[in-house]
């Protein structure tokens, strides 16, 4: 399996495990938004780092994720982008602004929490 | 230390392997972790510029030495139609069907040289290098291996 998705709470998150091609971009994309509704989740991260670059293709897809993941009621954060990959982005001048991004997997839960708060039944 | 690797690419899902070797490559030539990535970034753009374009084509790869530096050349060739009004294509923010404009441009900016030939009758060639200095120690030992 390319990418493990796992349910945690009201969050799922998609884990890629190895590089993918455009058409398995294309793929996660649709089977996030489905599993979206399927698990009615109000947060998803997405662990990239097993990616081997993130050209403009995937930046994109990963910026229509999150805009689709949104239309679905769940906020999108990105994690897992390591070092090397954040200075090509940076040269290539990509435009990351829909994209949240964390360090890890511990600060993209912290940052789901405090995005989807109060959005539940209990208001707050 | 003349190394050349091919990869035909014919449909999206041979962007993998071509970026995989270009990493190597470039980490065999000596490129840093940063420096492979921007390498590999650029090839994985031009190689999906050919799947978009000309639907298929192949991307040669070639490590070179000089005196003073290493170089990582690609060549990304294909006989599809050419790119019509290429200058423009290499402005950043020019769109044409999925490529969205970034591609080429982007890929420009992550070599230290880039060139494009295109003729709608002979196809689209892209070639791109990127350097690396040779360092002092690395100079002492080659010329000590001629010595030898």
């Amino acid at each position: 399996m390319s990418v493990a998705i796992l349910r945690q709470g009201d969050y799922l998150i998609a884990s890629i495990q190895v590089d993918l091609s455009d058409s398995q971009v294309l793929e996660l994309r649709d089977d996030l938004s489905e599993r979206i509704g399927r698990a009615r989740a109000r947060g998803l991260i997405i662990d990239v780092a097993a990616l081997d670059v993130i050209d403009s293709f995937v930046a994109r897809s990963l910026g229509s994720i999150a805009i689709t993941a949104r239309l679905r009621g769940a906020e999108t954060v990105i994690t897992g982008i390591e070092p090397d990959v954040a200075i090509a982005m940076v040269q290539f001048d990509l435009d990351l602004a829909p994209l949240r991004t964390a360090l890890d997997l511990d600060e993209a839960l912290s940052l789901l929490d405090r995005l989807t708060q109060g959005v539940g039944e209990d208001g707050a | 230390m003349e190394h050349e690797v091919r990869v035909p690419i014919t449909s999206d899902a041979d962007l993998v392997p071509a970026r995989a070797e270009g990493r190597s490559l470039a980490q065999a030539l000596g490129f840093s972790q940063t420096d492979a990535t921007l390498i590999a970034t650029a090839i994985s753009e031009i190689a999906r510029n050919i799947v978009v374009h000309a639907r298929s084509g192949e991307i040669v790869m070639t490590g070179i030495q000089q005196p003073h530096r290493y170089g990582l050349v690609i060549v990304a060739s294909d006989a599809g139609p050419g790119i019509p009004e290429i200058d423009t294509a290499l402005e950043r923010g020019h769109t044409s069907r999925r490529s969205l404009g970034l591609g080429l441009p982007g890929a420009r900016r992550l070599m230290d040289e880039f060139e494009v030939e295109t003729d709608a009758a002979k196809g689209t060639t892209v070639t791109m290098t990127k350097w690396r200095p040779r360092d002092e120690l690395e100079r002492l030992r080659a010329r000590r291996r001629e010595r030898a």
